[in-house]
């Protein structure tokens, strides 16, 4: 039989709370970062969330302020002018962004999570200091170039091709849904450097929006986050500078991969601030909202429902933040899937009943909930589908 | 924020893993058939310091925190959940009102050889007509010079069969409604005090549950837990702290059935592929993880409140209702993933299905849990 020795039974001095290995709290920076986030997000963002999404405006001028407070360059080190905060801060800012316009919460996710990081991790030092700075005070702001229309899920099988020609790559072909085309300065870019190789034969770049042969298509009519943009680019022996490859020549998919790794953290805690409007517009709504003689709250079929919205959004944060502390772990891949899957099929599941306790109303335009019915659509399709996520859990499960 | 356990939660993880495989697992499918309670289990596990897991050693616990009680109840209900169950209520209903509102005296009588694991303890709220409205117990308590003396009957008592010392909750004036509960100490030799045999059910059938019954039993003044009408406060206190061993419950309960029907995946073929190899199986495997990893975190997280001193109410519920319903749905896929051999004896999910279903009921329905919820999310936060 086995034996409990020593360890089992602790010291007094042993056992108090700073031994215990798990901790929920956020640091001073972090909890100090969140609120100034809320306080500009409140003040400078909510007001004209309702008419941009209205009339598809892209807030030129808020990306300038968020980039000169730091939130489009917060994984950048401040060595090349980032915020160098960690991935949970970064985190609980998009969070707060989400809370109150989805659409742009996008715009800061992709220019940090999908632009910056990968120049980060896998840019020349040459390229590094020569548009990170840009990207991360908010002169510039990036997009990634991966979908194509006929390779979504399937990456691996994208067809746009880049070819060496002296100091430079030629790349041709076209990308698909490409968030922050026609405003992004830098994207970055997978193209097939070598048709024989398969997954192999795939490499990333960094390409400037002024390249030569580089142009925009119109941008594309959504369902939700009407404010943000999307448009597909196009590369007509558009030319880049040879030291615009990001890592080796052949290790596209692994730098595509293990960014939306990354970015899924970002979808999952825009998922998450989404969430978290919902919740607040059904405990509003329900408290002010009288039928039958009484506040619709006092129904305990409403009661339920806010019960049960608030329950899976601790769920969606426990899953996202724990997946954000263990980003260096070998199963960092799991379990970013696993909290943009859950994270994002939650808050569909909150918008829905948050829609629902607000009745016919919640249909209506002028109400906040539509406008997150719509947006929150998107957030199991992007940075890899459900589905994608599933396979991406199940793979790490079976040991594929 | 930190998910990371330490050197030693580590090493007790494991000595408790081996514990529940070399010990435990042998016994689980027999004492679920017969129902005989477990008892020579609770005084392996008393050796062991898994029935006082809180309790400073002082008091004769192990002295650890309460994730490290977590996963105490998680290894244990992996391998069979009516093991768990016994413990939680030990540890969860029992020892900890008594190191929180018990006299020194108390605690040195009671709760030593409690969380030692030489006594065995049950909670005794729970009436044919006060389940989920605990105000409406008619058991009643008569002060009669230095003694009280009850009346009265519980029913669903877990360890009742077994106990030796029963915290029962009475009324020392009916017209108070829950501002006359009171709570005592009852020691199950008490005169007066008898309980029922073994009941059959459909899940954690050892657990020893049944029901108390006291005619005109004497119990002196010392045993009194807390003052005349605080017994609904240390009710509440209690079921907020044992909704987190539930939960912990329902992850070890879940994340057993979830290993077998992983293994089970990649050994069972049909149309010429492993069970694995289908996409539909794959994503069951996916969204279980998931909603375990889940639920597993939201436990923590109420047992890191609780361990800190920091409001912990809400976080219980919320753990509690999620993993309980995880539990089922978990359990639930991986029998279908089993087929119809999961639907038979030979195999242990049937028992994992069955033993997840009480967790969305006992301490607390998961409706009594939206109720906390929806009360601090509409009028408190």
């Amino acid at each position: 039989m086995a034996v409990l020795t020593e360890p089992m039974s602790a010291n007094a001095e042993t056992t108090g709370t700073t031994q215990s290995g798990v901790d929920f709290s956020f640091t001073e920076d972090q909890q100090l970062l969140r609120d100034e986030v809320r306080r500009f997000a409140v003040e400078r963002i909510q007001p004209g969330a309702a008419e941009r999404d209205r009339k598809h405006i892209f807030p030129t001028d808020i990306f300038q302020e968020m980039g000169e407070m730091g939130l489009l360059g917060m994984l950048v080190p401040e060595e090349y002018g980032g915020a160098g905060t960690d991935t949970l801060a970064y985190l609980l800012a998009v969070e707060e962004i989400s809370r109150v316009d989805a659409a742009v919460a996008v715009t800061m996710s992709v220019t940090n999570s999908v632009c910056c990081w990968p120049i980060v991790h896998f840019g020349s030092e040459e390229l590094k200091r020569k548009v990170l700075p840009a990207l991360a005070t908010g002169e510039a702001v990036g997009g990634f170039g991966l979908t194509e229309p006929g390779a979504g899920s399937d990456a691996g099988s994208l067809k746009t091709t880049a070819r060496r020609d002296g100091d430079f790559w030629v790349l041709n072909g076209e990308k698909a849904w490409i968030t922050n085309a026609g405003y992004a300065k830098y994207f970055v870019v997978l193209a097939r450097t070598n048709p024989e190789a398969g997954k192999r034969g795939l490499s990333a770049f960094v390409v400037p929006a002024d390249s030569p042969g580089f142009s925009v298509g119109n941008p594309e009519e959504k369902m939700g986050l009407k404010s943000s943009l999307t448009a597909q680019i196009y590369f007509t022996d558009c030319r880049v500078p040879a030291g615009n490859l990001l890592g080796q020549e052949g290790q596209g998919l692994k730098i595509a991969l293990a960014t939306l790794d990354h970015s899924r953290l970002g979808i999952g805690a825009q998922a998450a601030g989404i969430h978290q409007r919902a919740l607040e517009l059904a405990v509003a709504y329900a408290r002010e909202r009288v039928q039958f003689g009484q506040p619709i709250a006092g129904n305990q079929a409403i009661q339920f429902k806010i019960a049960q919205i608030a329950t899976e959004l601790a769920a969606s944060r426990a899953l996202t933040y724990a997946a954000a502390v263990q980003e260096h772990t070998k199963q960092a891949g799991r379990l970013a899937a696993q909290a943009k899957v859950y994270a994002s099929e939650a808050a569909n599941r909150a918008c829905q009943e948050s829609l629902q306790i607000h009745g016919g109303n919640g249909f209506h335009d002028d109400y906040e909930i539509s406008r997150l019915y719509r947006d929150v659509r998107v957030t199991t399709i992007y940075e890899g589908t459900s589905e994608m996520q599933r396979l991406v859990i199940a793979r790490s499960l079976l040991g594929r | 924020m930190k998910i990371e356990l330490t050197e030693e939660q580590k090493l007790l993880q494991e000595n408790v893993r081996r514990f529940a495989e070399e010990v435990v697992r042998p016994r689980a499918k027999e004492i679920d058939e017969s129902g005989e309670f477990p008892r020579s289990f609770f005084d392996q596990a008393g050796e062991l310091g898994l029935a006082g897991v809180s309790v400073p050693e002082e008091y004769g616990g192990a002295g650890m925190d309460a994730v490290s009680y977590c996963i105490v109840i998680e290894e244990i209900s992996r391998v069979c959940a009516t093991s768990g169950v016994i413990l939680s209520v030990n540890n969860s209903l029992v020892c900890d009102p008594l190191l929180k509102f018990g006299t020194e005296e108390q605690k040195k009588e009671f709760l030593t050889p409690l969380a030692a694991g030489q006594k065995l303890g049950c909670f005794a709220l729970t009436e044919p007509g006060a389940g989920s409205d605990p105000a409406g117990i008619r058991t009643t308590a008569r002060r009669d010079g230095d003694d009280y003396v009850l009346d009265g009957n519980k029913i669903f008592i877990t360890n009742g069969t077994d106990a030796d010392v029963a915290l029962v909750f009475a009324s020392v004036d009916l017209e108070k409604k829950h501002k006359g509960i009171t709570c005592f100490i009852v020691p199950a030799d008490t005169p007066g005090y008898s309980h029922g045999t073994h009941e059959f059910k459909l899940g954690v059938n050892a657990s020893g549950t049944t029901e108390l019954a006291f005619q005109g039993m004497r119990i002196p003044a010392r045993y009194r837990l807390g003052e005349e009408g605080e017994g609904f406060k240390v009710a509440m206190f209690t079921l907020d702290g044992g909704r987190i061993g539930i939960a912990a419950q329902a992850v070890g309960i879940a994340q057993g059935a979830f290993e077998e029907a992983l293994a089970y995946s990649q050994e069972r073929e049909q149309f010429g592929s492993h069970l694995s190899d289908f996409q539909a199986i794959q994503f069951y495997l996916a969204d279980m993880s998931t909603e375990l990893d889940a639920a597993r975190l939201l436990t923590w997280k109420a047992a890191w409140a609780k361990e800190n001193q920091k409001r912990f109410t809400v976080e219980a519920s919320q753990a509690k209702l999620f993993a309980s319903e995880m539990a089922q749905r978990v359990t639930n896929k991986a029998l279908q993933i089993h087929g119809g051999y999961g639907y038979t004896k030979e195999y242990n999910v049937e028992r994992y299905f069955r033993d997840a279903r009480i967790t969305e009921i006992y301490e607390g329905t998961s409706e009594i849990q939206k109720m906390v919820i929806a009360d601090w999310v509409l009028n408190k936060a």
